[in-house]
C-alpha cells in the first residue's frame, strides 16, 4: 500500500497502528485462500479429515475479523482519520465483512464434503465443480492481490471475471437441476453438490466487492451500482 | 524561505476547485497582501457564499488570519499592510469611494480567537454597537435588541438575571458567546470568525458550533480554525491555504475524504508536508 503513503504521518504510533492492520487483514485475505483452497480440495478429493479441519478453522477467520473491526474503530473513535486515512478504515472494515462471508461459505464445502464422504455417496460433476473453483480461487487471489498492491487497473479486470464465474454456475446448476428431477434417489447428494456450487458462485460475488472497494480506496469514488462500460471509461488507465 | 519550502511553494500553481460560487455575498479575486516588503497572501481569489459556512485552515502562518481580515478591510488598520486586489460585498467594491469603513465592519463583523469583552456590563457589551450605529431610537427598542442577541448567541438564559455584570465575569464559553452576540447586534450580514473555540472546553465548543449553524440562515460565515474535526463539523466548504497560497477549495465533503491536492491530504491527515 505504497501509494497511501501509512508510513508518513507525524505520529508514528498512528503509522505502526496502520501498519499493523493492513498487516492483519493481509493474513486474513491469506487464511481465508487457503481456507477456499481446501474446501475445494475437500470436496473434490472426498477428504472427511480436510473437510472437518476447514469446518474447525472457520473460527480462525471469525476472530481476526473481530479483532481487525475492533483496532478500526479504536482509530476512528481516537484518530477520527480523514482522506485518504479514513478511506482506507472504510474499506478495510468492508473488507473483513467480505472475507469473513468467503470464510462460511468455505466452511459450507468443507462441511459438506466431509457429510458426503462420510455417507458414502456417490459425488458427480467433480470436473465441472473444479473448473467452477480453480476461476473462484482465482479471481479470489487476484481480489486480494489488488487490495494488497492497491491496483485499480487489476481490481476492476479482476470483477470483470466474475460473469465467468456466473455461467459456469447457471451450467452447473441448470444440469443439476435436470438431474435432480430425473434422479430422486439422489437428491441428498445433488441438494449438497448445488449447494457447493452455490458457495463458490457467492465467493465470486464477494471477491467483486472486494475490488469495488479498492477502486474506493484508491480513487475516492463508489463504483457500486455503475455500468462496467462507464467504470471502464472512467477508471481504466489508457494503454 | 528554505530550500524546500521554496519548491513547495512554486509547486502550487492556482488553485484547486471552484472559487467562484452561484450567490457571492463577497468576491474577492486575485489578492495580494504584503506586510512591509514581506508578502503574506499570494493571489488569492475566493467567493464567500451566501447561508453557507466556509472554513479556512491551513498550517500557522500560512495567511488564514490575514486573508480574512481583508473581508471587512481589518488590515488597513496594521500600518505595514498592504492589501491589493479586488475585493466587494454584494457587488459593491470594498475600496470604492463611497464605502464607510465603519459601516463595513458592522456589516462584516468578526469574532476573535480571544475572546475581548468590554469592561463593560453584560447589557452595554452588547448595545455598544447599536448605540454608535443608532440601530435603536429608545430604550425598549434596544432592550429588545440587546435580548434578541442574547438569545441568538445561546447566552441568554444564563444572564438574563445578571445583565449589569461585568462581561469579563463570564466564564469563557460565555465570554466567546457574548462577543458573538455583540457582533450579532448590529445585525451584521457576514461574520469572520478567526479560531472562536481554540480557548473553550468540548461543550461550549458544542454550543458554538451549534450557533455557527443556525447563524448560518441568516448570515454568510467564514471560519478559521486548526481543528479539522470543527471544519468538517461546522463547514460545508473547506478553503486550504499553505503559504500564503490557496491549495484547494471545495466542498467540505470532498476535501475530508477525498481531497485533490496532495498538500491538502497531507495537511488534513496529518502527514509530513
Ligand atoms: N502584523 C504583522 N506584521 C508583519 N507580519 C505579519 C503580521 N501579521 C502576520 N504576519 C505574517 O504574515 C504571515 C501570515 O500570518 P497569519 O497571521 O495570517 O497566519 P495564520 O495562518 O493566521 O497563522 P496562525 O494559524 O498561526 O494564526 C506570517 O508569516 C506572519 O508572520
Ligand atoms: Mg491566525
Amino acid at each position: 500500500m505504497d501509494k497511501l503513503h501509512l508510513d508518513q504521518h507525524i505520529s508514528q504510533q498512528f503509522n505502526n497502528e496502520l501498519e499493523d492492520i493492513r498487516n492483519k487483514v493481509l493474513a486474513m485475505g491469506g487464511l481465508v485462500e487457503q481456507q477456499v483452497s481446501k474446501g475445494l480440495t475437500a470436496l473434490l478429493e472426498l477428504d472427511a479429515d480436510l473437510g472437518n479441519e476447514v469446518s474447525t478453522a472457520d473460527f480462525e477467520v471469525n476472530k481476526l475479523e473481530v479483532e481487525i473491526d475492533e483496532e478500526c474503530i479504536q482509530i476512528l473513535a481516537r484518530r477520527q482519520p480523514a482522506a485518504s486515512d479514513l478511506r482506507l478504515i472504510v474499506t478495510v472494515i468492508k473488507v473483513i465483512t467480505d472475507l469473513e462471508r468467503i470464510g462460511d461459505e468455505a466452511e459450507k464445502m468443507g462441511r459438506f464434503s466431509a457429510e458426503l464422504t462420510e455417507t458414502g455417496q456417490v459425488v458427480n460433476y467433480r470436473k465441472e465443480l473444479r473448473h467452477l473453483g480453480e476461476l473462484v480461487k482465482s479471481m479470489l487471489r487476484d481480489a486480494l492481490d489488488a487490495f494488497a498492491r492497491l491496483d485499480v487497473d487489476a481490481a476492476i479486470k479482476t470483477a470483470a471475471r466474475d460473469n465467468d464465474i456466473n455461467t459456469e454456475y447457471e451450467s452447473l446448476s441448470r444440469l443439476l437441476a435436470t438431474h435432480l428431477m430425473e434422479d430422486p434417489r439422489n437428491v441428498s447428494m445433488l441438494l449438497k453438490i448445488t449447494w457447493c456450487a452455490r458457495a463458490l458462485e457467492r465467493i465470486g460475488d464477494h471477491s467483486v466487492n472486494i475490488c469495488e472497494y479498492v477502486v474506493y480506496l484508491v480513487k475516492g469514488r463508489d463504483i457500486r451500482h455503475i455500468s462496467f462500460d462507464q467504470i471502464q471509461s472512467e477508471f481504466l488507465s489508457k494503454p | 524561505m528554505n530550500d524546500s519550502h521554496q519548491d513547495v511553494f512554486d509547486n502550487i500553481k492556482g488553485t484547486v476547485g471552484d472559487v467562484t460560487v452561484d450567490n457571492p455575498k463577497m468576491r474577492l479575486s486575485n489578492v495580494d497582501v504584503f506586510y512591509g516588503e514581506k508578502q503574506a497572501i499570494f493571489d488569492v481569489s475566493l467567493d464567500i457564499a451566501n447561508n453557507e459556512v466556509i472554513a479556512m485552515i491551513g498550517p500557522s502562518g500560512c495567511g488564514k488570519s490575514t486573508f480574512l481580515r481583508c473581508l471587512n478591510r481589518m488590515n488597513d488598520t496594521i500600518p505595514t499592510c498592504k492589501v491589493t486586489g479586488e475585493m466587494s460585498l454584494d457587488g459593491e467594491d470594498l475600496y470604492g469611494p463611497n464605502l464607510d469603513t465603519v459601516l463595513l465592519r458592522a456589516r462584516v463583523g468578526m469574532v476573535f480567537q480571544k475572546p475581548n469583552p468590554f469592561a463593560k456590563s453584560i447589557y452595554d457589551n452588547v448595545a455598544y454597537g447599536p448605540r454608535i450605529h443608532g440601530l435603536a431610537s429608545n430604550r425598549a427598542e434596544l432592550d429588545e435588541i440587546v435580548v434578541g442577541s442574547l438569545q441568538k448567541a445561546g447566552l441568554y438564559d444564563e444572564v438574563k438575571d445578571r445583565l449589569d455584570a461585568p462581561g469579563t465575569s463570564l466564564s469563557g464559553g460565555q465570554q466567546q458567546r457574548l462577543c458573538i452576540a455583540r457582533t450579532i447586534a448590529v445585525s451584521p450580514e457576514v461574520i469572520l470568525m478567526d479560531e472562536p473555540c481554540s480557548a473553550l472546553d468540548p461543550i461550549a465548543t458544542a454550543k458554538i458550533e451549534e450557533l455557527i449553524d443556525e447563524l448560518r440562515q441568516n448570515y454568510a460565515i467564514a471560519i478559521v480554525t486548526h481543528s479539522m474535526q470543527q471544519a468538517a463539523r461546522v463547514s460545508q466548504r473547506t478553503a486550504y491555504f499553505h503559504l500564503g497560497k490557496l491549495v484547494e477549495v471545495g466542498s467540505t465533503n470532498h476535501i475530508f475524504t477525498n481531497p485533490s491536492h496532495e498538500l491538502t491530504e497531507n495537511y488534513i491527515t496529518g502527514r509530513f508536508g
